[in-house]
């Protein structure tokens, strides 16, 4: 579905060079949820950018369901795009639009027939479950439902694969639950194959079923999520382990002096 | 004596009217097509230019560091080949034109940018084309930023004709300078500031309301 073959990406400014991918090399299957975790500055979010190309690498190939993405004209691009959705931990909705104009634009910017544009806004936005706040603008919103928006706006060109960048690091700890079910509900009802950028250990866990980790531009370490948490074998899969760990004995600790 | 102070006030007030009309509309057109194009061809925007990017900002600057009375003076022959004449509102309206035209443009510069490119960045992921994601996103998306922005240019275009008015633009300037400086006609004089400082409030004062009521980031309940 997804294969990327030795992409490089460096940052550079006048004084600086910065590797922000080096050599990945990566198969997503059809239909997986799939992580990609990492700390802060992995390169993790460059790589999913790069997916849709909204970063440029400097060199490698990329090919998403046959279509080989790095070799794209503008044109070329922008078809492709419509099959690829993308949601951003910031959201980014457009605060001038509604709910519904929101979820229309993708398909307003593909010209599509008002009846039609209707009719499958309408159905979006019933399956992320805001069927009513269609006529409300962002600024109206909680955090959850300016996602669920983001997540409609990504799925309403019917894409093959969507990229969540960080798309819950925002919210709090209950709302990246409902949109995680959220997610696995639109993997399984509509053969979406998801990819999901993440630094918590938490969300890989809950949601994906294979990952990838990343350190310093580099992966390291790939393999279903339970090879994570059981045999760890990078730096960074040992840490987040620990500090999974950590939080369990914490937890047992306060149960015992609660008495509980 | 009364009625007469009343038809020149009227006749001035229409006249300036005539003129910030006009110099506004094609200022706001340059201005627009200035702003749009220096914030795309900016760094990591949708079409990246650094070279139209520098002769852009050059260009507006040159023009907006001159005073706008040597502007006036310069276009003195422009608009006598255009027009055939330099005398009166008609000729005024293109050097009040071009010389609001680069503020605008930076005024319109200025509201575009503050629309965050992670917008920019969803509509290029849905595969939005460049002019969907200028008409369709960053216009509407800065829609209050430029009105507030267009209104102190429209302010700025009043100042302007005043200015216009000592060199034969006519208007409520030409007034003031005409009657009330050189014929020592306080009442004049008075009367055209104080018609401008009206004009002005009026002009802020409908502005924040517009700007206000597109503004869909905050103050919406239900």
């Amino acid at each position: 579905m997804i294969k990327i073959k030795e992409l490089y990406k460096t940052y550079k400014t006048k004084k600086h060079e910065f590797p922000a991918l080096k050599n990945i090399n990566l198969s997503i299957k059809r239909g997986d949820i799939f992580g990609v975790i990492g700390f802060s500055g992995a390169g993790k979010s460059t790589l999913v950018r790069c997916l849709n190309r909204l970063e440029e690498p400097d060199s490698g190939y990329i090919e998403i369901d046959g279509v080989p993405i790095t070799e794209l004209n503008d044109k070329g691009l922008q078809e492709a795009r419509k099959k690829i959705g993308m949601v951003f931990q910031q959201f980014n909705l457009f605060d001038s639009k509604t709910v519904y104009g929101n979820v229309a634009f993708p398909l307003v910017a593909a010209k599509k027939s008002e009846s039609f544009i209707r009719h499958r806004v309408e159905e979006v936005l019933g399956f992320v479950g805001l069927a009513d706040k269609s006529g409300s603008y962002p600024a109206q919103l909680s955090g959850g439902q300016k996602q669920r928006v983001g997540i409609a706006r990504a799925l309403v060109n019917d894409p093959d694969v969507l990229l969540c960048d960080e798309a819950t690091s925002a919210l709090d700890p209950q709302t990246t639950y409902s949109i995680l079910e959220l997610l696995k509900e639109i993997n399984e009802r509509l053969d979406l194959t998801i990819v999901i950028i993440t630094h918590e250990l938490d969300v890989l866990q809950h949601a994906c079923r294979n990952m990838a980790v990343m350190e310093d531009g580099e992966i390291v370490e790939t393999g279903p999520v339970e090879k994570l948490l059981l045999q760890p074998e990078s730096n960074t899969s040992r840490q987040f382990v620990k500090i999974l760990e950590h939080y369990d004995r914490r937890r047992q600790e306060v149960e015992g002096g609660l008495g509980i | 004596m009364n009625s007469d102070l009343g038809s020149l006030l009227w006749g001035g007030l229409l006249e300036t009217l005539y003129m910030v009309f006009w110099a506004a509309l094609f200022a706001i057109a340059i201005g627009m097509v200035l702003g749009v194009s220096i914030v795309v061809t900016d760094k990591g925007h949708i079409y990246e230019s650094p070279k139209i990017h520098k002769v852009l900002g050059t260009l507006i600057n040159s023009v907006r560091s001159l005073p706008f009375i040597i502007l006036v003076v310069i276009l003195i022959p422009v608009a006598r080949l255009i027009l055939g004449s330099t005398l009166g509102p008609t000729p005024a309206i293109l050097s009040l034109s071009i010389g609001a035209a680069p503020f605008l443009g930076r005024i319109i510069e200025n509201a575009l940018k503050e629309v965050d490119i992670g917008k920019i960045e969803a509509a290029q992921s849905v595969g939005a084309s460049k002019w969907t994601i200028i008409f369709r996103v960053m216009l509407p998306e800065a829609f209050p930023a430029l009105i507030r922005g267009i209104t102190i240019g429209l302010i700025g275009i009043v100042e302007f004709t005043a200015i216009a008015g000592a060199i034969g633009a006519g208007g409520l300037g030409s007034l003031a300078i005409r009657y009330g400086y050189q014929r020592f006609r306080e009442d004049i004089l008075i009367s055209t500031v104080l018609l401008i400082i009206v004009l002005v409030q009026v002009i802020q004062f409908t502005g924040d309301r517009m700007a206000r009521s597109v503004d869909k980031r905050r103050n919406q309940l239900g």
